[in-house]
């Protein structure tokens, strides 16, 4: 994941930024283990004493923020670096002139934050992102942090009668909530999944993305004859599978079917749109469409592949684009499309796809001055903040609209016009934040990963997939969310 | 004078025990401690559970597959890279033919080059090793695939590590190639202290080198098989088993979990999973591995000292 989202690093494996995490683990997990661990837990204590006053809510200054308290602001430093979020802290800056802003960046967002958390005192806003990210379901189950609902609910910095909520993409609002109607997290990046191509190479064979699935497999066979392989994907990481997979689920099966798997409910993979869409996917193994070698590839070397030319799609989500840009050709005309579907009978029509928000930003419980905070985000949820984002980084943001007049890269183009096509059909799957090590190591690698490599029938796929739902949603040692 | 020397050894002595007490006996004394509680590693509450932890480790089938894993590195690894540095350290220092004019006791022909090959991957950092086998083992474009085409084996196309029956292997053949060199110097340099006399006799007596090896160099370099042995052990069960599966495999430690270890385990569950006190409570069962390991190696290497 080198380049983008929180996704990116949220939920896939290994990156060129988790080496130099790695090395330093290395350095702290020897064979004690432990002392590392220990020694930033204990202290601690309660401290609510010294949080800033609140100063005088206006209409310039709806959530109140004490102009003169200080802020402070922790950024994860990734691929979207952080110019983007040093410009918000000069509009803060200006606004507050009598505010000292601290603002700092760094890759390290859990060995850095976690020992303050321990301490109960923790910066004002935590772009928790990256390969150490904090957990947000044990953040939120031990009261760490600050509910957003002010934020949501006060004015947008542009426009003063329309609220924050109001200017959010769809689902960005959900996705901060875990159980009730609390929000935790605003997300602050927007991230479009789905199965990308070249447009080039799919034109080369005279062919439109296909919309059903026999359609896919006659362009894959079209592919195969002239070399080239229908599939590649992470294989080593399976659960980049998911990005196309769960979305064709729903558009099979219906919204519910995801649902309940997210849900962990009894014999929710065992619904006929599973099995027919994981038949669907084995056929590809099957047939031969899946180029050789993927079950070893990781998520750099599957991109480089595809972006060599040897396979046509993969599924990914749009920090791809920034990810693979030195291996894309010039020509490539990348494009995402959403995922193919069974036939004409599926539940949802094409076009329904996976998009969701990425970059989580949180505001903890004990921070001193959680207003700033908050005012912080508002100002990055402003048009000109979000145009700032999207033109640096090539992403879009969780602020709905502020791509005119943007120079948008060709992905990116098309994953806002997949977004427009999608309307109201997007889904957001949530076992991959929810469940991180069932979605990832459970049904990503021992579920998926053996299938696709052709170990495991897709009945003993959904069979072994079942039994690990089944084991989390009896495990108390996580916490377990519902779909509201 | 005497009664002077105790306070004289204790003046000593304090400071390194204290410091030796507060960084290293202290922190064990605190693991301990938290794999009884709940605690998250992110929020400073946490409450004692009892034996709720390692109930729930006994149940646990990944933290079995990782114990598993670790045993066999601890075991088989130090055998394969022992074995290999003992046979390559004598032949470069004592395994070679007797040259004209040349000393008695001599390695084979280039033996100061093979010397540097061995101890080349020493200067290499375990992450930077691992990353290069990660490519090398790339069954699309990896440089031992695209081998086996070269040489006409197209049809034998592994998929390495993503094959549960091969990652683990895979795995171990990088440790081992990493950590040989280190035990061909550590082995040299034993072989370097036994005196020359002793083969000049073995060689006279008519020995040939597998004899030589296993009555003379093998007896005299014991204590020196024996740490490395341990070193060697800990090593594979602590932090290179951790850096090669981190790195190498997929993220949860390999397809199916076919190369978990513990030390990844306590890792994931610390640091992704917020389970610290769970994390603890893995950590406390791999020290006990670890030390069951050194008592066993140490017990079983013990043998009369030979003087020369």
């Amino acid at each position: 994941m080198g380049s983008t989202s929180a996704e990116n690093h949220g939920t896939e494996g290994v990156g060129r930024r988790d080496l130099i995490k790695r090395s330093a683990a290395l350095g702290l997990i020897s064979v004690p283990t432990m002392s590392f661990l220990s020694a930033c837990a204990s202290s601690g204590g309660d401290d609510s004493g010294d949080k800033a006053k609140a100063g005088k809510k206006t209409a310039k200054n709806p959530l109140a923020v004490n102009d003169t308290a200080g802020m402070e602001f922790v950024l994860f430093d990734g691929g979207f670096g952080k110019e983007y979020a040093e410009d918000a802290v000069k509009i803060y800056e200006k606004n507050f002139p009598e505010a000292t802003v601290k603002f700092s960046a760094t890759q390290k967002i859990q060995s850095t934050l976690q020992p303050r958390f321990n301490q109960g005192t923790p910066p004002d806003l935590i772009d928790n992102s990256g390969a150490e990210q904090m957990d947000m379901g044990v953040l939120v189950g031990k009261n760490q942090l600050t509910d957003l609902t002010p934020l949501l609910d006060a004015p947008s910095y542009d426009d003063p009668d329309k609220k924050v909520r109001d200017t959010l993409r769809p689902g960005i609002v959900e996705m901060g909530q875990f159980d009730g109607e609390k929000v935790w997290i605003l997300y602050y990046a927007y991230t479009v999944y789905g199965v990308w191509y070249s447009q080039k190479a799919l034109a080369s064979l005279d062919e439109q993305y296909p919309e059903t699935w026999d359609q896919m497999l006659a362009v894959c066979a079209k592919a195969k004859k002239k070399g080239m392989a229908g599939w590649t994907y992470a294989g080593k990481y399976p659960y980049y599978l998911p990005f196309s997979l769960y979305p064709m689920i729903g558009k099979v099966g219906g919204r519910e079917v995801l649902d309940a798997i997210d849900n962990l409910e009894p014999n929710a993979w065992k619904h006929p749109a599973v099995k027919a869409c994981f038949d669907a996917y084995y056929e590809l193994y099957k047939k031969g469409y899946v180029l050789k070698g993927t079950p070893g590839l990781d998520h750099i070397q599957s991109q480089t592949a595809w972006a060599e030319g040897k396979a046509l799609f993969i599924p990914n989500g749009s920090w791809v684009e920034n990810e693979s840009a030195n291996v894309i050709p010039e020509d490539f005309d990348l494009a995402v499309s959403a995922p193919t579907g069974l036939d004409s009978s599926d539940k949802m029509p094409f076009g329904t796809i996976w998009a969701s928000g990425g970059e989580p930003f949180i505001v903890p419980a004990k921070a001193k001055n959680a207003p700033g905070g908050m005012e912080q985000l508002r100002i990055m949820l402003s048009e000109a903040s979000s145009k700032n984002f999207t033109g640096k980084v090539k992403s879009l943001t969780a602020y709905d609209g502020g791509t005119d007049g943007v120079a948008l890269t060709p992905g990116l183009k098309s994953g806002v016009a997949a977004l427009d096509k999608a309307g109201e059909n997007v889904v957001n799957p949530r076992l991959q934040d929810w469940y991180v090590q069932l979605q990832k190591e459970k049904i990503g690698v021992s579920g998926l990963g053996e299938m696709m490599a052709g170990r495991l029938t897709p009945a003993e796929a959904i069979k072994k997939i079942q039994g690990f739902a089944d084991e989390a949603a009896k495990d108390d040692s996580i916490k377990h969310y519902k779909h509201q | 004078m005497q009664h002077g020397k105790y306070r004289f050894i204790v003046g000593f002595l304090a400071l390194p025990l204290g410091l030796y007490a507060l960084f290293v006996v202290w922190p064990f004394i605190q693991s301990i401690y938290y794999s009884f509680t709940d605690w998250t590693g992110l929020s400073p509450e946490f409450k004692m559970v009892g034996f709720d932890n390692y109930s729930r480790m006994l149940d646990d089938d990944i933290f079995w597959k990782s114990l598993q894993h670790s045993l066999l590195f601890a075991l088989l690894l130090p055998v394969v890279t022992i074995g290999l540095a003992l046979f390559f350290a004598f032949m470069i220092n004592v395994g070679g033919r007797k040259r004209k004019n040349g000393p008695v006791i001599t390695g084979v022909r280039g033996s100061s080059f093979y010397k540097i090959v061995y101890f080349f991957p020493q200067v290499l950092s375990i992450a930077i090793v691992a990353l290069l086998f990660a490519f090398a083992y790339n069954p699309d474009s990896g440089a031992i695939n695209s081998l086996l085409r070269g040489i006409g084996l197209d049809d034998l196309q592994p998929l390495w590590l993503g094959d549960p029956d091969l990652a683990l292997w895979a795995v171990m053949a990088v440790l081992v190639w990493s950590t040989v060199g280190f035990f061909v110097v550590l082995f040299s340099a034993g072989m370097a202290s036994i005196p020359a006399e002793m083969y000049e006799a073995a060689l006279l007596d008519g020995a040939n080198r597998v004899t030589t090896f296993f009555r003379v160099t093998l007896p005299l370099l014991w204590d020196t098989v024996q740490s490395g042995w341990v070193y060697m052990g800990i090593l594979a069960l602590g932090a290179e088993s951790f850096a090669v599966v981190q790195i190498m495999t997929t993220g949860p430690g390999g397809p199916d979990y076919s190369t978990t270890v513990m030390v990844l385990y306590v890792y994931q569950k610390a640091f992704r999973d917020g389970q610290a006190a769970y994390a603890t409570t893995i950590g406390v069962a791999l020290l006990v591995v670890t030390l069951a390991f050194a008592a066993v190696v140490m017990r079983l290497g013990r043998r009369e000292r030979l003087e020369y």
